[in-house]
C-alpha cells in the first residue's frame, strides 16, 4: 500500500516557462512528483512532494521553489517554544535526535 | 547479542587469517597526525611522502583490510563483509546506544583494487551509512569518497547542510581526488540531492555529478547498467521493514519522560488517598508503546492521514481496553474520574509520540507536519490537561 500524506499543503512551485527540460529534478525526486513529456518538465504529482527541496537545489534555471524544511515535530514544536526556526538535533550531543 | 565480546575477539582471528594487506603500513591511531613511523613493521615507508595516508585513518580497524598506494597517497582498503562487531554496532545504535557518535573519519577509501578508471562514490561518515554502502560493493573496484557529516546519515545530513555543496568541494580537495583518479565523474546517493547543487560543483570543482540510487543495494546494478537508475532504484520506500527498525530508538527515547512521570506519581502517593498502582503504570507504558511503537508500524493501515491522528486512534482503542480489563461496561474499579482521565490522556500520548513519527518518515512534507500540528498541539495539550486535573483530583478526594 502507498503512503500518503495530508493534501494541498505543499509550497512546490514550478514555473515551466524557466524550465529547459534538462530532467535533473526528475533525477532527484524520490517521489515522482515530476513527469517528461516530450522535453519539457510537467508537475504531475504535487500531493506526492515531502518538501526536501532536492529538486530546487539543483535546478540551474530557477524553475522550481519549494520551501523545504525540518519535519520533525519535536524540532517544531521547540522552535514554536523559542521563537526560532525548527532546527533538529540529530547531530549535535543531544539524545533527543530525531531523524 | 548477549556475547558480543567472545564475537570481537572471534573476528580479529579470523580477519587476520585471512587479509592479504597490499603494503604493510605503520599504524595511524584514531586522531593523531602521522609524523613518524612507529614501526614494529618491517618494512617502512613513511620516508617517501606518497606513502603517506592521505587523511587520518585507523589501520586497527577490523573493517580495514589492508592499504593501497596512489599518486596521492595511501588509501585504506576496506571489507564488504560486515563482522559481527560492525553488526552489533548496528544493533546498538538502532536502539539509541552511542548513536550520536558512530562514525568513521571523513577521506578516501577503496573497495576492491580501483584503478584511476574505477568510479567515485560519495557518501556520509555516519558508520551505519558506510556499512549499508560497502556490504553491497563486493567483487566491485571503486572509490568512496566519505564526506564529514558529523556522524548522520546521508538524508538527514543533506537537509541540515553538512551534506552539502560545500563540504564536497572541500572533501574533493582534501582526498586530491584529481590525482587519483582521471575521469571527472562522482557518483552521489539521490537522498544527498537536497543538500547539493551539482551544477556548482561541477563549476567549482570540474566534476560532473551523477546521482546514484536511493538505496545502496541497487548500486551494482546502476554501474552495471552504465551509470543509469531505473525509474524504481528512484524512488523512495516505506515499508513495513523500514519502520519496525526505526521503533526502538522512537520507544527509548521517551524512557527520561516516563521516569519524570513515575517519579511524580511516587511523589503524590505519598499524600494521595487513592495511590497510583499498576494500572496506571501499564495504562502509560502501553500508550508510550501505541505512538511509538505500534503506529508506525501499522502507519499505512489507518485509515486517516495525520500521523497524530493514526495514534489517536489506536491511543483510544488502547484506553478502551484498559478500561475493559478493568470492568467495563460495568464502572471500573478506580472510580468513573479515573475512566475518564484514561479517555482523555491515553490517546493524546499515542498522539504526541505518533506526530513525533513524521520525522523519521520519508513522505511527510514540513508544510503537512505544520497544519496537523498547529490543530493536534493544542487539542493534545489541552485533552492531557484536563486529564490530569481528573487524575489528581481522584488521588486526593474520595468520591
Amino acid at each position: 500500500m502507498k503512503n500518503k500524506y495530508l493534501k494541498n499543503v505543499c509550497t512546490l512551485k514550478f514555473y515551466s516557462d524557466k524550465c529547459v527540460g534538462c530532467g535533473r529534478c526528475i533525477e532527484v525526486c524520490p517521489h515522482k512528483v515530476f513527469n517528461l513529456n516530450e522535453g519539457k518538465v510537467e508537475l504531475i504529482n504535487k500531493d506526492g512532494c515531502m518538501e526536501c527541496g532536492a529538486c530546487a537545489k539543483n535546478c540551474a534555471f530557477n524553475a522550481i521553489e519549494v520551501k523545504s524544511g525540518v519535519g520533525c515535530a519535536y524540532a517544531v514544536i521547540k522552535g514554536w517554544l523559542l521563537g526560532t526556526e525548527p532546527t533538529c538535533d540529530c547531530s549535535g550531543d543531544n539524545s533527543n535526535g530525531c531523524c | 547479542m548477549d556475547n558480543n565480546n567472545g564475537c570481537n575477539s572471534g573476528n580479529k582471528l579470523q580477519k587476520n587469517a585471512k587479509v592479504k594487506i597490499v603494503r604493510i603500513k605503520p599504524k595511524v591511531t584514531g586522531n593523531s597526525t602521522f609524523t613518524e613511523c612507529e614501526s614494529t613493521i618491517s618494512s617502512c615507508y613513511c620516508g617517501s611522502k606518497t606513502n603517506k595516508p592521505i587523511t587520518k585513518y585507523d589501520i586497527d580497524q577490523k573493517w580495514i583490510i589492508g592499504e593501497i598506494s596512489t599518486p596521492a597517497g595511501m588509501v585504506p582498503k576496506i571489507a564488504t563483509k560486515l563482522t559481527l562487531a560492525d553488526m552489533w554496532g548496528t544493533c546498538k545504535v538502532r536502539f539509541g546506544v552511542n548513536r550520536m557518535n558512530y562514525k568513521i573519519n571523513p577521506g578516501i577509501y577503496a573497495v576492491g583494487t580501483p584503478n584511476n578508471n574505477s568510479p567515485v562514490l560519495v557518501t556520509a561518515n555516519y558508520k551505519l551509512t558506510f556499512d549499508a554502502l560497502r556490504k553491497e560493493l563486493g567483487g566491485l573496484n571503486v572509490w568512496i569518497m566519505v564526506l564529514d557529516t558529523k556522524g548522520v546519515n546521508v538524508w538527514c545530513a543533506a537537509g541540515k547542510g553538512t551534506f552539502g555543496t560545500k563540504e564536497l568541494l572541500n572533501r574533493i580537495l582534501k582526498v586530491k581526488l584529481f590525482q587519483i583518479v582521471s575521469h571527472k565523474t562522482l557518483i552521489l546517493p539521490q537522498l544527498g540531492a537536497p543538500g547539493i547543487n551539482a551544477y556548482d560543483v561541477t563549476k567549482k570543482s570540474g566534476f560532473k555529478v551523477v546521482y546514484g540510487p536511493v538505496r545502496a543495494e541497487d548500486i551494482n546494478e546502476f554501474l552495471k547498467a552504465g551509470m543509469r537508475a531505473t525509474e524504481e532504484m528512484r524512488e523512495i520506500r516505506f515499508n513495513i521493514v523500514d519502520r519496525v527498525v526505526l521503533t526502538p530508538v522512537e520507544f527509548i527515547s521517551t524512557f527520561k519522560i516516563a521516569m519524570l512521570v513515575f517519579g511524580i506519581m511516587f511523589l503524590i502517593n505519598l499524600f494521595a488517598v487513592n495511590p497510583f498502582g499498576v494500572v496506571d503504570f501499564y495504562a502509560f507504558i502501553g500508550a508510550l508503546l501505541v505512538g511509538c511503537v505500534l503506529t508506525p508500524i501499522l502507519l499505512t493501515w489507518i485509515p486517516v492521514r495525520a500521523f497524530a491522528a493514526k495514534g489517536w486512534i489506536l491511543g483510544l482503542i488502547w484506553a478502551v481496553t484498559v478500561n475493559i480489563l478493568n470492568g467495563w461496561p460495568a464502572m471500573p474499579e478506580y472510580g468513573l474520574l479515573k475512566t475518564v482521565a484514561y479517555l482523555l490522556i491515553l490517546p493524546s500520548i499515542a498522539a504526541y509520540y505518533a506526530m513525533n513519527f513524521t520525522g523519521s518518515s520519508t513522505y511527510t512534507s514540513f508544510s503537512g507536519v505544520i497544519k496537523e500540528m498547529k490543530i493536534a498541539v493544542p487539542a493534545i495539550a489541552i485533552s492531557i490537561g484536563f486529564g490530569v486535573v481528573l487524575l489528581l483530583t481522584n488521588s486526593f478526594i474520595h468520591i
